[in-house]
């Protein structure tokens, strides 16, 4: 493979599956908050100094 | 007898005579580099804990007939421990997610992207290293200093360019120091007057200690599939978080982030400046490398900006552009960057808290580039 051809592909590649897969994680990060709520007990103790 | 004292005798000092011959010039000339990188720790204090070592490692490599890198030197050992088999970053990425509060992220997850948006300068410097020449390889480790993150940097390159490791982990480890240098002017001419007073109000604390207990553990499963040959990266970060927030393994934890990550910083700075010796390290490529590793945060921060940009506009103006730029490795430095320069047009304007959680995205954000690229790689079987 030539090295444009390389570059290019890594780029595109590069550029779009890092965005991809943080989009997936900020998904799954949002679906976690949902499965596992603070909870009003954990809410206080965290309002403790 | 008289002979054998003359000769003994010609031992002492032939260190000297090689130094201040003419094959000795490039020794001589990285000694003061390496006097160089031992006064920006020390009297600047610009990343101190891995430039005191690695101007001393790069000091010891370059005394002539030392020997110090060669089979059974101290450096040599040093770097075939860990080093060649890439065991030292791995360690200290333990240490790291030991040490980094992802709370702020999972309060706003959808931050995370800005952590992708700062690493398109690693592959935008991909395609500049390309076209100076370098081998694929070779281009694949300079770009990567854009990821703003030593351990990675090394990591990468201890694997495909090893001759080029010295250069690409001091670049990158002074370019990470020079972070509220490079990074404002940049900020500033890519922002309007309007855009960086925009206020992002609190963020509510929102997160359950279930939910942070998970995140390393489905992080690692996520990123693992999607990007295998990055798994040793995400999953050390991501072991370290765990122990972090389990809470029961509190000795470990401090290890990781303490003695383990001191110790393993000490050996790893003394390696890389092992890898300094003036006749590798003396050529026109390194100049490029620091030239190209310049280049690569400049791009990454234009595209957090411009990112950021774009998602003030798509969200009616409820963020400021600025945060983007904090989408980089550089963690804390790039949040209180971000922090500093909002301030500087609105004296009530705080920040901090979305720049950290844009920050420790860019921390996740510059190992999954890391990831991909080594997964694409494998895909085209390079590697």
């Amino acid at each position: 493979m030539d090295n444009w051809a390389f570059g290019i592909t890594m780029t595109i590649v590069g550029v779009g599956g890092t965005f991809l897969t943080l989009w997936i994680l900020s998904l799954v990060m949002s679906l976690l908050k949902k499965v596992f709520p603070l909870s009003p007990e954990e809410s206080k103790t965290d309002k403790k100094p | 007898m008289l002979e054998s004292i003359l000769r003994g005798l010609s031992g002492l000092g032939s260190g000297g005579i090689e130094l201040f011959s003419s094959q000795g010039l490039p020794n001589l000339v990285m000694l003061f580099v390496a006097a160089g990188l031992l006064y920006l720790g020390v009297k600047k204090q610009v990343e101190p804990l891995l430039l005191v070592p690695i101007g001393f490692g790069g000091l010891l490599a370059n005394v002539p007939l030392g020997d110090l890198m060669q089979e059974g030197g101290l450096l040599r050992i040093l770097y075939d421990m860990g080093i060649s088999n890439e065991l030292f970053p791995l360690l200290i990425f333990i240490g790291i997610g030991a040490m980094i509060d992802f709370g702020v992220l999972l309060e706003n997850p959808k931050i995370l992207l800005f952590g992708a948006a700062g690493q398109i300068g690693i592959f935008l410097t991909l395609l500049l290293a390309l076209g100076l020449g370098f081998t694929q390889l070779e281009a694949v480790s300079i770009a990567i200093i854009g990821a703003m993150d030593g351990p990675t940097a090394i990591y990468v390159t201890s694997q495909f360019a090893p001759h080029l490791l010295g250069a690409v982990s001091v670049a990158a480890y002074s370019y990470m120091a020079l972070v509220p240098i490079i990074q404002p002017p940049i900020m500033r001419a890519l922002t309007t007057q309007k855009e960086r007073v925009v206020r992002m109000g609190t963020l509510k604390k929102s997160v359950s200690p279930t939910a942070k207990l998970l995140f390393p553990i489905v992080v690692t499963l996520v990123t693992g599939l999607i990007a295998p040959k990055g798994l040793p990266l995400m999953g050390t970060i991501m072991l370290g978080n765990f122990m972090r927030e389990c809470g029961v393994v509190a000795r470990l934890t401090k290890a990781s982030e303490n003695e383990i990550a001191n110790i393993v910083t000490l050996f790893l700075g003394l390696a890389i400046g092992g890898t300094m010796e003036g006749k590798a390290f003396l050529t026109p490529q390194t100049l490029l490398i620091f030239g190209l590793g310049f280049i690569a945060i400049c791009l990454d921060t234009v595209a957090g900006v411009l990112f950021g940009k774009l998602v003030c506009w798509a969200s009616g103006g409820k963020v400021n552009p600025l945060v983007g730029a904090a989408g980089i490795s550089a963690y804390p430095m790039a949040a209180r960057v971000v922090q500093v320069q909002g301030q500087r047009y609105d004296k009530r304007n705080y920040l901090l808290m979305h720049a950290a959680g844009a920050n420790t995205g860019g921390q996740i954000g510059s190992v999954m580039a890391a990831a991909v690229m080594l997964s694409v790689l494998n895909g085209m079987g390079l590697i």
